[in-house]
């Protein structure tokens, strides 16, 4: 038996012993366990979970040792996670920061600062949001304007942040910020991290079309940061933040797998929403939702083809770059003919006469608007795909 | 098979494109059309094809075929529609190929595989009796008489007819099943009337008035319904590749001319009203290529169920005809006045488009047909 063969031998049976039964489950999005300063657990076996696989140093298992990772290769790496799948084992934890920002700490950051902050956040003691967009950089993220202005060893930052999820449950963040009002706006800019208690910061929560949101708009009003928390080089932030964002697709991927996403079948709602027999206008209706999960089933096969593609070790820039555009677009479609469905039943706020699933469908359908423009909208995928992929000029 | 080509279908792609670039560029369709050919193809190209072996593909040895599997199809019309390139591969060795093996006895198989994989003779397919697609419900019949047939009715679109050295004419039998039956060209009581579709190729229309037939033309014994889908769906599958090829060739011609044609002083291809709509055209390109994959896919391994088949390949033929619906139109809308012009090449490939999409089923059909399928 070669060593991967035994390292799988010996994962499987570790999960299985130490993976509770009830941590084998699919993962409703309220029983998410987030890592932080208090973590909440709503039972014992998500503790015992928790502190089994950090133990381990399996909540980053291929960081190094030393800044508390599991220390395995990547194909170790691969055969653990392969391992989690088959047994349907929940994530122990869920950090945005460990995914996103980690992998930039450990390539950018000094050695003290990943003595600072590597392990704590290898255990699942710090959660971390982030602080990129502004009320006037949105698409055009480069026109930020939150300033750090050093003051001896400190950074003073004045500014505002917006669309920071869970940034009123966040312990630290990392922000991008003008350190150089005067060069060219991509290089005036630097990558900080900071404590979110640090006087001088609030938070407000942001109601959407939807409702309560995690979203979040944080302000900075002479909040004083060391400089020893400066990542990379002065004015050096920008090609940090396209890592990271680099990063993000990547972390938004799994967190979406790992979270059970509430899912709306078409059929279940044809079938309850639809009379029978159908008149007319319900069988139109029933055309275009075939042509909806016609769609749908289009881009299923997309992303195995995806995934064919880097196995075969071709080009996959292209698969890669329409797969935000059509899915979130695609999602929207369904909900806004699952509205035509329902009629009245998906229109509701509140009150009798609702059932959950249809006030869950209702905010999912106002969400679905968000999906759109969270993340690069659909006009930046756009713009990505018309200049990058089909190599179409730039305006002037 | 997986979704990406592998090395063999590389390989066929590369040869196929050489091939045709060199033998079948588009000028050479439009030259069959100026001229008013009857035959709407060229037979040089067509003898080239099948000097490639493309005739002999899918068949298996035993039939004097390549073995190559189903899947050898998918490059080969995918190259087939970007070249705008005509030949009777799909009528003649497709499905009425298709036909013979899945349905024909020993002796026919014996008698007809090699002659059509060689292309020594052609056989077109009597199906379409109306102007859409019908699969299932002929008013042509077929009534025993003796030991042997009478054919009655009428084939109104029969695709590549002219020339033809027989049809195979698929009527309804008295017990509601249908039949297959070899009807060669000069057989009495067959008349033929052509006519030139947009695409410079013919369809013609068969008339069937008493037809007496011995036995052995039926194709086998048995009901021919299942083997008739199960054909017909790889000719579905066909035209979605031609049609993907078809709108790869119509979108490269678009973001070329956006990346040249000057207006305002820019090329117009950087104005984000036009930009945005090439990328969304390139995205349901991608979605349609993977779902023509997927359609190879089904047919090229035997396991699977029916309904999966027919599920996959109207997935292939809705999308792709949906494609070319879009690229198609947001071509000619792109390139302005050239493009509505006659020497242009891009009405050359909308005109095909539109024969390709409507054959087999249009995409209202497979909405339908996908539907109709859906569970295990």
């Amino acid at each position: 038996m070669n060593e991967l063969e035994a390292f799988r031998q010996e994962t499987r049976a570790w999960l299985e012993s130490n993976c509770p039964p009830s941590m084998r489950t699919p993962m409703p999005s309220d029983e998410i366990v987030w890592g932080g300063r208090t973590v909440e657990f709503k039972h014992e076996d998500q503790r015992l979970w928790f502190e089994r696989m950090r133990d381990k140093g399996w909540f980053c298992p291929d960081w190094p040792v030393e800044y508390g990772g599991g220390g395995l290769n990547p194909q170790q790496a691969a055969i653990l996670d392969a391992e989690m799948r088959r047994l349907h084992c929940r994530p122990p934890q869920i950090n945005l920061g460990i995914w996103m920002l980690g992998p930039v700490l450990l390539e950018f950051a000094t050695e003290e600062q990943k003595q600072r902050f590597l392990p704590p956040m290898a255990r699942g003691e710090i959660r971390w949001c982030q602080g990129f967009s502004e009320p006037n950089a949105g698409s055009d993220l480069a026109s930020l304007r939150t300033s750090a202005v050093l003051d001896g060893d400190d950074f003073v930052i004045n500014g505002t942040k917006i669309w920071t999820s869970y940034g009123n449950k966040s312990d630290w963040m990392y922000a991008l910020v003008r350190t150089g009002p005067m060069e060219p706006k991509q290089a005036g800019i630097s990558l900080v991290v900071l404590d979110m208690t640090s006087p001088g910061i609030s938070v407000s929560p942001i109601d959407l079309i939807s409702g309560k949101s995690s979203f979040c708009q944080v302000f900075f009003d002479n909040v004083r940061v060391p400089r020893a928390q400066l990542i990379g080089e002065l004015n050096g932030g920008w090609a940090l933040g396209k890592a990271l964002l680099q990063h993000e697709r990547n972390a938004m991927s799994r967190f979406s797998e790992s979270a059970l996403p509430t899912h709306f079948d078409l059929d279940e709602f044809l079938e309850k929403y639809l009379g029978d027999p159908q008149t007319p206008a319900e069988t139109a209706l029933q055309q275009r939702a075939i042509a909806c999960l016609m769609q749908e089933e289009a881009f299923r096969l997309t992303n195995r083809r995806l995934f064919e593609t880097l196995r075969a070790r071709q080009d996959a820039s292209g698969l890669m770059a329409i797969a935000k555009l059509v899915h979130t677009e695609q999602e929207r479609s369904k909900f806004e003919l699952l509205l035509e469905i329902m009629g009245n039943h998906a229109l509701g706020w509140a009150g009798e006469g609702f059932d959950q699933r249809e006030l869950d469908l209702t905010g999912a359908w106002l969400m679905s608007f968000a999906q759109t423009i969270a993340g690069g909208s659909s006009e930046v995928q756009l713009n990505v795909i018309a200049k990058r992929v089909l190599g179409l000029p730039e305006a002037k | 098979m997986s979704l990406v080509y592998n090395e063999d279908q590389l390989q066929l792609q590369d040869s196929a494109r050489d091939f045709l670039a060199a033998r079948s560029p588009v000028a050479v369709q439009r030259a069959l059309r100026d001229e008013g050919s009857a035959l709407g193809y060229s037979p040089e190209v067509w003898n080239g094809m099948l000097e490639l072996g493309w005739g002999a593909v899918a068949f298996s040895e035993q039939d004097g075929g390549l073995d190559f599997g189903f899947a050898g199809y998918a490059p080969l019309f995918e190259e087939i529609g970007r070249h705008l390139s005509a030949s009777p591969l799909l009528s003649s060795v497709v499905l009425c190929g298709g036909l013979i093996e899945q349905l024909g006895t020993d002796a026919q198989r014996h008698h007809w595989l090699p002659a059509l994989i060689s292309g020594e003779r052609r056989l077109a397919l009597a199906l379409e009796e109306g102007a859409r697609h019908q699969p299932d419900d002929f008013a042509v019949t077929a009534r025993r008489d003796g030991s042997g047939w009478v054919l009655n009715g009428s084939k109104s679109w029969v695709t590549d007819a002219v020339s033809a050295d027989g049809w195979l004419v698929v009527a309804s039998e008295a017990d509601g099943g249908c039949g297959v039956f070899l009807v060669s060209a000069d057989q009495p009581g067959v008349q033929l009337r052509t006519r030139q579709m947009i695409d410079a190729r013919n369809m013609g229309a068969l008339q069937l008035d008493q037809v007496r037939l011995a036995d052995a033309a039926r194709l086998g014994d048995n009901a021919a319904c299942a083997a008739l889908e199960l054909v017909l769906d790889r000719g579905r599958a066909c035209l979605a590749a031609e049609l993907l090829g078809l709108a790869e060739a119509a979108f490269a011609m678009t973001v070329d001319y956006l990346k040249t044609r000057v207006q305002f002083d820019v090329p117009i291809g950087s104005f984000q009203a036009l930009q945005h709509r090439a990328a969304r055209l390139y995205a349901q390109l991608q979605l349609a290529r993977s779902s023509v994959m997927a359609a190879f896919e089904v047919l090229d391994r035997s396991t699977g169920s029916v309904r999966e088949r027919r599920r996959l390949v109207s997935l292939a033929k809705w999308q792709a005809s949906q494609l070319a619906q879009h690229v198609g139109n947001e071509a000619i809308q792109m390139h302005g006045g050239i493009g509505v012009t006659d020497e242009y090449d891009l009405g050359l490939f909308l005109k095909r488009m539109r024969l390709a999409q409507n054959q087999l089923g249009n995409a209202d059909f497979h909405c339908q047909r996908y539907g109709d399928n859906r569970g295990a």
